[in-house]
């Protein structure tokens, strides 16, 4: 009950999450330009073999050199070009099973919780059908049957990676469908699309957004996961994944080239954790005015 | 609905009806909620009805079905004579209109102030942008609205000024009727008054029948010309406000009419004797639907429903006045 | 005799990202026992924070600082936050306006009850529930050894609340602190629970102070009120007294806004006092109404001094007594 705008009061670590917020862009930031010039930049191409400089060490280390920043791998690819064509391959396969999967889960999810009664009770069910399943084991499956590609890998996690959206868009739909102004507008006269387009969407979009940086991370995790265990994108392409799988060998005495490509997972879904933390926190209402 | 109709009402309801199927899980049977249950009513051009309940009567179902927003499960409302589930969304906007109890909910966050007051207007789909623009902008003058603040949204204004552009937006496309829905329950007493005036001012201006929902049994004094009484899904007594507020028939309405406190001090507080059981829609009683909790309860009232008296300006529905 | 609640100058600041407003400006309340003592104001008053700043729930980051706040003789500026808790629940009670979410959806009535009990007593778990269940039945819940099985959402509105009087008075507190208590509920609950609360503070001499925005339920409850507006008490006095020759431009406005039934004049507009409460953030020059005060003039720039208008009347405005009196 209020007739003036007073804003709520802020809690403690907002310092802290504003932090994590501008750490989280920054790395996230640092790979999507990476990805995008970095190839054009350095020097080397990551599928050139060369078996004379095997194991090279990267630089900070004894017997390496300037040539090769970060060292070769064990057929002799520079090592920071494919990391850096390795990012591309991890955003843009992040990038696309987000847009699929939130195409689909979102259709699903605002589809249930706008119509309710049958239609959400069969969106229900489909929704706990894919709950069942095991995503690594189904996304081996498929992969054995149909072959590994980058397609492949974007359509099948794609498809297995709705769950969440479709179980926020329902949640978030539902709650606005009750509000008065989807009701104001539906006494206006308004069609039902329009008040789905105009009305509903764009208030369940910043959960969704928070849900996007989520399954972006999960995707990359997941395809590097499919990569190590040979089933994802198909070699010589430098995923991370199949870099970590191809070092495996090497890892007590040629540590780096297990570490380097790991740490580059780590920090990358670290990053876009971070960042989703922080969006969620930046969109977030101020509390009621 | 009384006798003496001279003038056609502008909005009628005959024995409206609506229950709802509550699911309870896997186990249990759903349970039924009857909430409107045999509603009949009638408004006059430029009268202002008010219905007075508590929760639980059924009151925002009644206003949700006369705004064609729910399905009755029996029974027709017309507007202008014509059955409501007729008309398509478009022909009834230009007919009744809703004004919401809160004004944080009744406003779209995302979008600006005048988009939301044009939404009935674009809804027409008959308008120019020209023509929507200048009707917004006289809308926002008229409800008191500095017209720079068409270009904000929601959360940059008040509590009262968010409820002058739900009374805007309800008003832009120039209804017959306007259903008020407890519209300021939410806001402060100086602005409620605000508010009130300006309903009022806008009745007389454009001509405007108003169906007002309220707890507030002075805000309906203040406000209406007739009062309607509405206890678990029916209404139990009707009559015009004078009447209704000086000499209470039915035993509700003068509990409910001497619960209410007055700024008055020393009065105390009323002891209504209605005892603590509080009416459940899911378990109607049998006979007469007050019977649990009326101190004036008879033998027949718990096994017969009464008998509706229906006289020349008013109605009551008990065994009293049979 | 010492007053059971005593508070002079309550100042609370809550940071927000534009500034800090000073959401209460010096506040003072003296409530004895067996006494209600009303409250009134809009939102944004500073009421409600009035209120946690006694009870020291204020949200972490606001700072609060008073000259003195005493419950009898127990200075509270003085405890730390263990020691509040002690005092809180015990000697010391609060009831909120929402039934539905001041109790904890996931636990029964009567664990509620008796956990509050057995923090302030000791008791063993079986004096606690049959404590509990005799408190139930004095605040009117018939069948109250049913009622303590049962979780909150089984139970009505008026319910409810009935239960939080329950439990607020299961340790026969000294001070109640009831914000908005029956705002919530439909118009015949809230009379039955106000009289409810009448005659518990008769059996126990309780002290309540009765926050509200609604100026019917305080004429009809307290026996001292004081408005509150923009975070400084602008009237205080005996409720009769008040009601009947109101001084501050803002307790004449409130009263003339609100639509008294059986008194209504129909067709007649209401009273309504124009303009919105100022911005809290920063100083504020003179006195805070003036821009709303039909009797506003230079004098207001400077903040006003408190008039005392009889023994225990006192208003905080420029305009003297005579004057405050005769204005429409």
């Amino acid at each position: 009950m209020t007739d003036h705008v007073l804003q709520a009061p802020i809690v403690l670590p907002r310092r802290l999450r504003q932090g994590g917020f501008a750490v989280g862009a920054a790395i996230v930031g640092v790979v999507i330009v990476a990805a995008l010039i970095g190839p054009a930049l350095i020097p080397h191409d990551p599928f050139v073999q060369d078996l004379l400089k095997r194991l090279v060490p990267p630089i900070w280390m004894e017997g390496g050199s300037a040539e090769h920043v970060l060292g070769t791998d064990q057929v002799g690819r520079d090592y920071l070009a494919r990391l850096v064509y390795g990012a591309r391959i991890s955003l843009l396969i992040g990038l696309s099973t987000v847009i699929v999967s939130g195409l689909i889960g979102t259709t699903l999810g605002v589809a249930g919780g706008f119509f309710g009664g049958r239609v959400d009770d069969i969106v229900t069910f489909v929704i706990t059908c894919r709950l069942a399943v095991p995503l690594i084991l189904m996304a081996l499956a498929v992969v054995s049957l149909v072959g590994s590609s980058l397609l492949v890998v974007v359509m099948t996690l794609g498809l297995l990676l709705w769950e969440r959206f479709a179980v926020v868009a329902r949640a978030t739909t539902a709650q606005v469908r009750n509000l008065d102004y989807v009701a104001a507008a539906r006494a206006a006269g308004c069609s039902r699309g329009y008040i789905l387009l105009r009305e509903v969407l764009p208030n369940i979009l910043n959960p969704l957004i928070v849900v996007a940086t989520l399954e972006m991370a999960l995707a990359i995790l997941l395809e590097a996961a499919l990569s190590f265990l040979g089933l994802g994108v198909p070699p010589p392409l430098p995923s991370w994944g199949l870099m970590i799988a191809e070092a495996r060998d090497y890892m007590f005495f040629q540590a780096w080239v297990i570490v380097i490509p790991g740490l580059a997972l780590l920090v990358f879904v670290l990053g876009i954790n971070l960042l989703g933390d922080g969006l969620r926190d930046l969109l977030a209402p101020e509390g009621r005015a | 609905m009384t006798r003496t109709q001279a003038v056609a009402p502008i909005l009628e309801a005959r024995e409206l009806a609506r229950s709802f199927h509550v699911g309870q899980g896997m186990f249990a049977a759903p349970k039924t909620i009857t909430a409107v249950d045999g509603v009949s009513l009638s408004l006059r051009p430029g009268e202002v009805l008010g219905i007075v309940g508590e929760s639980g009567c059924g009151k925002t179902t009644l206003a949700r079905m006369l705004l064609g927003l729910i399905p009755p499960s029996a029974g027709e409302a017309r507007i202008d004579g014509r059955p409501i589930h007729t008309l398509g969304g478009r022909e009834r906007a230009r007919l009744i209109q809703p004004v919401f109890q809160d004004p944080y909910s009744s406003l779209n966050p995302r979008r600006r102030i005048r988009d939301i007051v044009a939404l009935p207007l674009v809804a027409q789909r008959g308008f120019r942008a020209r023509e929507i623009d200048r009707k917004v902008a006289a809308m926002l003058e008229r409800v008191g609205l500095a017209p720079e603040l068409g270009e904000r949204l929601p959360a940059q204004l008040s509590g009262g000024q968010r409820q002058r552009v739900a009374i805007a937006r309800a008003l832009v496309a120039e209804p017959k009727v306007v259903i008020c829905d407890e519209p300021t329950s939410a806001l402060d007493v100086s602005v409620q008054a605000q508010i009130l005036n300006l309903l009022d001012d806008l009745r007389r201006d454009l001509g405007l029948s108003y169906v007002l929902i309220s707890h507030n049994l002075a805000v309906v004094e203040h406000l209406a010309s007739r009062v309607a009484v509405m206890y678990l899904g029916r209404i139990v007594e009707e009559a015009p406000v004078e009447a209704l507020f000086a000499a209470p028939r039915h035993p509700y309405t003068r509990a409910l009419l001497a619960s209410v406190l007055t700024p008055e001090p020393g009065l105390g507080i009323p002891d209504v004797g209605l005892g603590t059981t509080l009416p459940d829609p899911t378990n109607v009683p049998a006979g007469c639907r007050f019977h649990p909790r009326c101190p004036q309860v008879m033998e027949t009232c718990r096994s017969v429903p009464p008998p509706r008296l229906v006289a020349a300006q008013d109605s009551v529905e008990c065994h009293l006045f049979a | 005799m010492t007053p059971v609640l005593t508070v002079e100058s309550l100042r609370v600041e809550i940071p927000v990202k534009s500034g800090l407003p000073r959401a209460v400006r010096g506040v003072d309340l003296a409530i004895g026992a067996g006494e209600t003592h009303g409250l009134v104001g809009e939102s944004g008053s500073g009421k409600s924070l009035t209120a946690l700043g006694i009870m020291g729930l204020l949200p972490p980051r606001a700072r609060r600082s008073a000259a003195r706040l005493r419950l009898g003789e127990v200075d509270l500026l003085a405890l730390g936050e263990r020691a509040m808790e002690d005092v809180r629940g015990d000697r010391i009670a609060m009831i909120f306006q929402e039934p539905m979410t001041s109790l904890n959806p996931a636990f029964t009535v009567g664990a509620q009850l008796s956990e509050t009990l057995r923090r302030h007593r000791k008791v063993t778990r079986g004096e606690a529930i049959a404590r509990a269940a005799g408190m139930l039945a004095r605040v009117g819940i018939s069948s109250p050894r049913t009622r303590l099985a049962q979780y909150p959402h089984q139970l009505s509105g008026g319910l409810r609340q009935r239960v939080m009087i329950a439990m607020a008075l299961l340790c026969e507190p000294k001070l109640l602190i009831a914000d908005e208590p029956t705002t919530a509920l439909d118009v015949t609950v809230q009379a039955q629970i106000l009289r409810l609360l009448a005659e518990l503070q008769r059996a126990m001499g309780l002290a309540i102070l009765l926050i509200t925005h609604d100026l019917s339920v305080v004429a009809r409850v307290a026996q001292r009120v004081s408005v509150m507006y923009a975070g400084e008490i602008v009237e205080t006095g005996e409720v009769a007294d008040v009601f009947a020759r109101p001084m501050h431009p803002y307790t004449r406005g409130l009263m003339s806004a609100v639509p008294v039934p059986g008194k209504v004049r129909r067709g007649a507009p209401l009273g309504t006092i124009a303009g919105v409460v100022p911005s809290l953030i920063g100083d504020i020059d003179g006195c805070a109404f003036r821009a709303r005060c039909p009797s506003a003039h230079d004098a207001c720039l400077r903040p006003p001094p408190v008039r005392g208008a009889g023994a225990t009347r006192s208003y905080r405005c420029h305009l003297l007594p005579e004057v405050a009196e005769a204005r429409p």
